[in-house]
């Protein structure tokens, strides 16, 4: 249940943004959902990540669909508009959304049964237009509403709490968004919000479709010995290739980097995104080397996380379609008709 | 068989051929003399090879519903032939392509069967098999212009204007016109005794179908987001929208465009689509048909309930399931009334002609935006994908669009706070905010039990609250939505009542009814739910005949349900078999039924 408001308390020393606002007023309501949960952990990244970015409250609308994943828009960002859909839908009320205000920032907070599953083809449509959103998936491999089933998303072999293991093969959203051409492609863990929230804010920032998968174990259902969605086996099999470090507009990139491991990406707002090499033969920009290393290093079991592909090449839904860059819904209606004596002409060609 | 200017012509071609242009001048032509007309196309579900037909009928009266009488068959299609001499009315005409004789199969003695060697000109005149194959549907114009005394500079002028950017085509098709002409002129006695002749009842109207109406009639809304799924017989809207737009969405300025079409993956996506964008202020809609109208159901039922507006139009074709694709019914209206689970119901709209899609199409948005709740427009295949004559359209430049309560920032920035679903005015319509204008106006849009403040609730009494709630904001639906079209014929206690498309053939049928002294008021409801006049319709008589175009009597029961109408009076006339209804239908079912009653 969301409905218990958090008491806006917020002490004065507390840093404030380039807005005048503490990152308390980027929270929400309180959780409902379970103590240790990771998607708790991933509210705070967001929180942190919008904060940083001095994004104004109203220009963000939250999205999300059904599921425990999809409930956390209610606790973030209490002054922004949310839009708590139906299952699996959250991606084509963001199309929608963004077709009629492509001035906000849209972010969308998905888990991998309302992605993967129910609303895989709502998914894979809206990597094909790259909508401009950020799109989280909250992955912990079960459904946690209904109590532990399995999603699309568990590993081969993984143990549910009662019954056998998982035989079906997984449904991994990275190397599924890298084959479908999606822009922006991350993996991170909900245990690392250092990692998190850059991938967060450039995802954010992208100008296009951003994939942010984040492991976000399930405390209750899936965090046993033998589930490969734990902490312990994330934390275990975890492995970094490519940091993103975030660069505020105007500012210098002071970071020193090793010579060829550092690529900066600038963003429409200025900032930019460098991309940290640490796995120094992996490429980020090769759809087709990116997808060979992560099933390489799938099948031995590995976690690959980090920025993992950048496409800022490609326009996103509206300019591929030669859209005004006005708000639709902001464009005046008396202008968006030619008027009765247009009509007059027009009926010309039915007599 | 002889007449004036009441005349029903049939052809009878194989889909895929281009007949659809020669059709369109032939009915065209007599438009163009002011003889008013009708036109049905009867189509396969198929892009080649299966027969279509399309029928013109004549009709000096200006009746609207198509005739059930053949009176001008043209057979031009070798697999029909058969079947089409059959469908003739005793006393009529079939002309066919003599170039293969088909005496054996032409047995009726009650018509005159003329053949025309058309293959066989067009093989002579003309290079290229395509080019044969157009030019022989042209010729078949030619042809019936001389058995109908068509006016051939109609014909001339119209070639003319349709091909003025090509003109090489004006003389080949007027070349075609001629072969089907002189050799009717040369071998038979024309014209024949049923025939046409100019008059003046066709000033002021044009021919439209209702898809583009509806589709002009969007973008006269200031529809700016629009997604779809394909789907027959709905597409031609969403092709209208397009078209109109790419003419007069283009930023002057900027050249870019100010209008958003997406084409969805399938119509869960384009109604969530359409509620995304109507929740951030834009005009969006849906074109699509009755299985669409099953996959949005969830959907449908989630805007119910976070009040989202949504303009959906449901072109509907026949069912249950894939039905038949290119046929009409009015089959969806409870499917429509009561999309979606738990207590959920809707606003429909039913236009009766393109003329109504247009502005039906406008008042929508304004319904939509006002009640903050979705609004179905049911056309059907007939309306939407036929061309009907109906009078000029027309813009009220003076119009002010209807957004309903929307707060500005600055309304917000003067509430000391603001809460979504909060009955303000007593009318059952909260007052709702937009994305990107105010932090103070920000809230979360959900399905799940909310309170009037929009908080998430799982408490009793704070769900059940907003739910009645929602029951206030239905009787202000029935106050707001078009009254009826009701006619008094003079005291009688026999009335008939029904929506959209039925509307032509029922007014014809009381012109039948009335040539033999039965006489009966007429009700055409326009919307749900049923404004009070309907329900004061149906109190006021003793037998209501409730027309409709489906198997179950939906109609009937939307109207037992939500007027509390006496069952006992409402008797059902209904037409299901997919073809669009015709007057002779209405009056014999009713006649058959008034006389029992009359026997009781």
């Amino acid at each position: 249940m969301t409905y218990i408001a958090k008491p806006k308390v917020s002490h004065p020393g507390m840093p404030r943004n380039s807005l005048g606002l503490t990152a308390r007023e980027y929270e929400g309501a309180v959780s409902t959902l379970c103590a240790g949960c990771g998607h708790d952990s991933v509210t705070a990244a967001i929180i942190q990540a919008v904060f940083e970015l001095n994004i104004e409250p109203h220009m963000l609308a939250k999205m999300s669909g059904i599921g425990c994943s999809s409930k956390t828009p209610a606790y973030f960002a209490s002054q922004s508009h949310g839009f708590n859909s139906v299952h699996g839908r959250m991606p084509s009320v963001t199309t929608g959304a963004n077709a009629a205000n492509r001035k906000l920032t849209y972010i969308g907070v998905s888990g991998d049964g309302d992605s993967l599953s129910i609303g895989a083809g709502q998914f894979v449509h809206a990597i094909r237009r790259n909508l401009n959103m950020c799109y989280i998936i909250e992955n912990n491999g079960v459904y946690g509403l209904t109590k532990g089933q399995f999603s699309a998303s568990a590993d081969i072999g993984t143990k549910p709490k009662k019954g056998l293991p998982n035989q079906q093969e997984p449904i991994d959203p990275v190397s599924s968004a890298i084959a479908l051409g999606a822009t922006y492609i991350a993996r991170s863990f909900s245990g690392d919000k250092d990692q998190l929230v850059p991938l967060i804010q450039g995802a954010l920032l992208h100008d296009g479709f951003a994939l942010v998968d984040v492991i976000s174990p399930c405390v209750t259902f899936n965090d046993h010995e033998g589930s490969t969605k734990s902490y312990a086996h994330t934390r275990k099999f975890y492995h970094h290739v490519v940091e993103a470090d975030y660069v505020p507009p105007a500012e210098a990139i002071k970071a020193q980097y090793d010579e060829g491991s550092a690529m900066p990406i600038e963003l429409h707002d200025g900032s930019k995104i460098v991309l940290r090499k640490i796995e120094s033969e992996y490429d980020p920009t090769s759809r087709a080397k990116a997808f060979k290393y992560l099933r390489e290093r799938f099948n031995a079991g590995e976690i690959t996380t980090g920025l993992l592909y950048v496409d800022d090449s490609r326009k996103e839904m509206h300019d591929l379609m030669g859209n005004i860059e006005t708000p639709l819904s902001e464009y005046p209606l008396e202008k968006l008709q030619p008027g009765n004596a247009e009509l007059k002409k027009i009926l010309l060609r039915y007599r | 068989m002889a007449s004036v200017n009441d005349v029903v012509i049939k052809i009878g071609t194989v889909n895929g051929t281009g007949s659809a242009s020669a059709n369109g001048l032939l009915m065209k032509s007599i438009f163009r003399m002011g003889i008013p007309v009708v036109g049905k196309n009867y189509f396969p579900s198929n892009i080649q090879g299966l027969p279509t037909w399309y029928e013109i009928r004549v009709t000096s009266d200006g009746y609207q519903a198509r005739s059930n009488r053949v009176d001008l068959m043209v057979a031009m299609n070798a697999q029909t032939y058969a079947r089409d001499l059959t469908e003739l009315a005793p006393g009529g005409w079939l002309v066919y392509d003599s170039t293969w004789p088909r005496s054996k199969l032409l047995d009726r003695d009650d018509v005159t069967v003329l053949g025309i060697p058309l293959s066989k000109m067009c093989n002579e005149n003309f290079d290229g098999a395509r080019a044969r194959i157009l030019m022989k549907n042209i010729a078949y114009v030619g042809a019936v212009a001389a058995l109908l005394d068509i006016d051939l500079d109609t014909i001339k002028k119209l070639i003319e204007e349709t091909f003025a950017s090509k003109p090489h085509l004006i003389d080949s098709n007027m070349l075609a016109i001629h072969l089907g002409y002189d050799y009717a002129t040369e071998n038979f006695v024309c014209p024949l005794p049923m025939k046409v002749e100019g008059m003046d009842k066709t000033k002021g109207h044009i021919i439209i179908d209702g898809n583009t109406a509806a589709g002009l009639g969007c973008m006269y809304a200031g529809a700016t987001v629009g997604a779809w799924y394909p789907i027959t017989p709905s597409t031609s809207l969403m092709d209208a929208f397009r078209s109109f737009c790419s003419r007069y969405r283009v930023d002057e300025e900027t050249g870019k465009r100010t209008y958003c079409i997406i084409q969805a993956e399938d119509e869960l996506a384009a109604i969530g689509m359409v509620l995304g964008a109507s929740w951030n202020g834009a005009r969006s809609f849906t074109p699509t048909s009755g299985p669409g109208i099953s996959l949005m159901s969830e959907f449908l039922g989630y805007a119910y309930y976070a009040e989202l507006p949504a303009v959906v139009f449901n072109v509907q074709r026949t069912g249950p399931s894939t039905g038949m694709p290119t046929r009409t019914q009015q089959a969806d209206i409870l499917s429509c009334a009561y999309a979606s689970h738990g207590d959920t119901k809707h606003v429909l709209l039913f236009p009766c002609d393109p003329a109504e899609c247009f502005t039906t199409a406008q008042d929508a948005f304004d319904f939509s935006e006002r009640l903050q709740t979705p609004v179905m427009v049911l056309s059907d295949l007939d309306i939407g994908m036929n061309d009907w004559m109906v009078p000029d359209l027309d813009f009220d430049d003076s119009r002010i669009p209807d957004r309903g309560k929307v707060l500005s920032a600055d309304d917000v920035e003067n509430m000391e706070k603001f809460y979504r679903y909060l009955d303000v005015d007593g009318d059952g319509i909260p007052y709702r905010t937009l994305p990107g204008q105010n932090p103070k106006g920000s809230y979360f849009t959900r399905g799940s039990g909310h309170t009037k403040y929009g908080a998430y609730t799982e408490n009793s009494d704070d769900y059940q609250e907003v739910i009645d709630r929602l029951l206030l904001k239905w009787e202000t639906a029935r106050s707001i939505v078009p009254e009826p079209e009701i006619h008094y014929s003079k005291f009688n206690k026999a009335g008939i009542l029904c929506v959209g498309s039925s509307d032509g053939a029922c007014k014809e049928a009381l012109d039948r009814l009335s040539a033999q002294n039965i006489s009966m008021n007429y009700c055409r409801a326009k919307a749900f739910p049923f404004s009070a006049s309907v329900r004061e319709f149906i109190e006021q008589h003793d037998v209501i005949y409730v027309v409709e175009q489906n198997r179950d009597a939906q109609l009937r029961t939307l109207l037992m349900l939500d007027c509390d109408a006496d069952p006992k009076k409402l008797v059902s006339v209904l037409h299901y078999n997919g073809m669009s209804l015709n007057a002779e239908f209405v009056s014999r079912r009713i006649l058959e039924e008034h006389s029992k009653g009359q026997a009781a």
